[in-house]
């Protein structure tokens, strides 16, 4: 009893994790370039995948993988931000909206084409392996690592953008890019940068999940709805807010997979239905 | 000026609604009538984003929901074929007053988050109560007769019958579009706080949008429903609801015929695609990209633009 609803805890834990960090870079993308990357779920499939396959043809391992690959799509974010999407700034934000929500169609597309729907399994790499009995249940090293790091690199991008000079350009583009340009600071670097960057912790997200989860075409596409909620629920205006209600909402499914597990899918969107009669404008966010 | 503009438009009508009338005698009369539904759909879906600004991605939804509905009222209850369509429109529109009532709280792009979150929900729901067959949906309900006297099973008596559907359909977005409460959602879309500041109740009138796009989409669904007699869970994916999307953008947002214009393209394409299997996603979110980057007015929307500048 005890075991398994510990268990869920984890499980529920760790997508958690997994929404922070996902809901942590489409609100740093949103909050410098007013665009909602519907492509984030089909950009951590692409972190997933390239590791996948650059453990299967080129032999690079998961150490490697951890660093190359969030560097390798995060690249491709900032070309496809450079050749496409900067031509949006200005424009509804629909736009910009709808445009990535054609990318990831483009993307999911062609994966599938490519390596149909089944699942790749990525190995857990040695060092991991293995786990601890706590007792009353089993920890995974792997998972454990998952929510450490995570919860690490969410921190380290939130100190990143409230305490250093790069994250003080940052809020200052957020606030007003007109003015920031008119300081001498290069605005449309630092907004390639941003996607880029916001890409790359999607790939990031990607590549610890291909140890946990089944590496699909389709693995993104379920969790950006669910990210979406969670950014509703938050808020997009705080770093912290989408950092614990990621976690929080990631605990609620764990919690509701153990009482009631076919609600599991939805309660993300009910909590989401409650906060919008309770608090329209969201948890941390101000009204938009 | 006014009235010959009028003249011109009533003289368009007229000849399309020619053309529909002789449409099934020279295309596929399935086909004709998938068109159809799919173009009531992207009118309804229009009446909101092209008229009122607000982007639901979350469509499909109200879609399937008229579909499952319809078909299982007519399976378990044996209800006739008109009464069926008008519950799976009622629970549409049932369905549109909840979720529009939510989501209308926030606006612009969390308003397209919240309406796909709602939609997943109906598509978990659909996937999982016990009546709506699963993964296999529901398949081989009859048509029945209309009125117990017209017997639908014939392609061609259900193709006429969808497009009175269809021109009625049309009929109520046009009116709305055309009446005050039309010139107010755009004022609406054009600046939110003035008209706020001009003493309406916006929400009221964003929610009524809402409600009447959701309550046609069920119409448009259930009809489709009964044309393939079937129903099964794309009809609830969210790619559906960024199908509708693709359709009025690319046939033109905010204008009458660009929707259905949008449907035709769309639905032949899958049509002509359909042996290419997953190819037809990266095909529609290739479009998607050159639509939002290259001709943002949509097909109607440029040819519209491209009159006003010749005369």
């Amino acid at each position: 009893m005890i075991q398994a609803l510990s268990g869920q805890l984890l499980v529920g834990l760790i997508n958690g994790s997994f929404y922070a960090l996902l809901s942590l870079g489409l609100a740093i993308i949103f909050g410098l370039l007013d665009v909602v990357n519907f492509a984030h779920g089909a950009q951590y499939m692409l972190g997933a995948f390239v590791a996948w396959m650059a453990m299967q043809y080129l032999g690079i391992n998961y150490w490697s993988a951890l660093i190359l690959v969030p560097l390798a799509v995060g690249v491709l974010g900032m070309v496809f931000e450079q050749l496409v999407l900067r031509r949006l700034y200005g424009l509804d934000p629909l736009y910009g909206l709808l445009l990535t929500f054609g990318l990831a169609l483009v993307l999911e597309g062609i994966f599938q084409n490519a390596f149909g729907i089944s699942g790749k399994s990525y190995p857990v790499p040695d060092l991991l392996q293995g786990g601890t009995n706590l007792g009353f249940m089993f920890l995974p090293r792997y998972r454990m690592w998952v929510v450490v790091v995570s919860i690490a690199v969410c921190f380290g991008c939130w100190f990143m953008i409230e305490r250093t000079r790069l994250g003080a350009y940052l809020r200052a583009g957020t606030e007003n890019p007109v003015l920031l340009q008119a300081f001498g600071v290069n605005v449309p670097l630092i907004r390639a940068l941003t996607y880029g960057f916001g890409v790359a912790l999607a790939a990031f997200a990607g590549v610890m999940a291909a140890p946990i989860y089944q590496v699909t075409p389709l693995m993104g596409s379920g969790v950006i709805m669910v990210v979406f909620a969670v950014v509703v629920i938050g808020g997009m205006g705080s770093i912290a807010g989408s950092i614990i209600t990621g976690l929080g909402l990631g605990l609620i499914e764990g919690l509701t997979k153990f009482f009631y597990a076919p609600a599991s899918d939805v309660v993300v969107f009910v909590v989401m239905a409650l906060v919008l009669l309770a608090r329209p404008a969201g948890l941390f966010g101000r009204q938009l | 000026m006014i009235a010959a503009g009028f003249n011109r438009a009533q003289w368009g009508y007229a000849v399309l609604v020619v053309v529909g009338l002789a449409a099934p005698f020279y295309v596929y009369p399935v086909f004709a009538m998938n068109v159809l539904c799919l173009a009531l759909f992207a009118s309804a879906f229009n009446l909101l984003l092209g008229y009122s600004g607000l982007l639901s991605f979350g469509h499909a939804a109200f879609l399937g929901a008229g579909g499952y509905v319809t078909l299982e009222v007519i399976r378990a209850w044996r209800l006739p074929i008109e009464l069926a369509i008008i519950v799976g429109t009622v629970v549409a529109v049932l369905l549109g007053i909840i979720f529009g009532a939510l989501a209308i709280r926030r606006s612009g792009i969390y308003f397209a988050m919240i309406t796909l979150g709602f939609a997943q929900v109906v598509y978990f729901l659909v996937l999982q109560m016990p009546w709506t067959g699963g993964e296999d949906g529901l398949q081989g309900v009859s048509r029945g007769k209309l009125l117990g006297i017209v017997n639908l099973q014939g392609n061609l008596a259900m193709y006429y019958f969808v497009y009175a559907v269809f021109l009625a359909g049309f009929w109520i977005i046009h009116r709305t579009i055309h009446s005050p409460f039309g010139h107010v959602l755009r004022a609406i879309r054009e600046n939110e706080p003035r008209a706020i500041s001009l003493g309406y109740d916006v929400d009221r009138y964003k929610l009524l949008a809402f409600v009447i796009s959701a309550g046609l989409s069920g119409l448009a669904g259930s009809m489709k429903a009964l044309v393939v007699q079937s129903a099964n869970l794309s009809d609830v994916h969210w790619h559906r609801s960024g199908a509708v999307v693709l359709m009025t953008l690319l046939g033109g947002m905010g204008t009458t015929l660009g929707p259905s214009v949008g449907a035709l393209i769309v639905a032949a394409l899958e049509n002509y695609l359909a042996s290419y299997g997953s190819w037809i996603a990266v095909i529609t979110g290739g479009v998607f990209i050159a639509c939002v980057l290259a001709f943002r007015r949509g097909i109607v929307g440029e040819i519209r633009a491209l009159v006003k500048r010749s005369f």
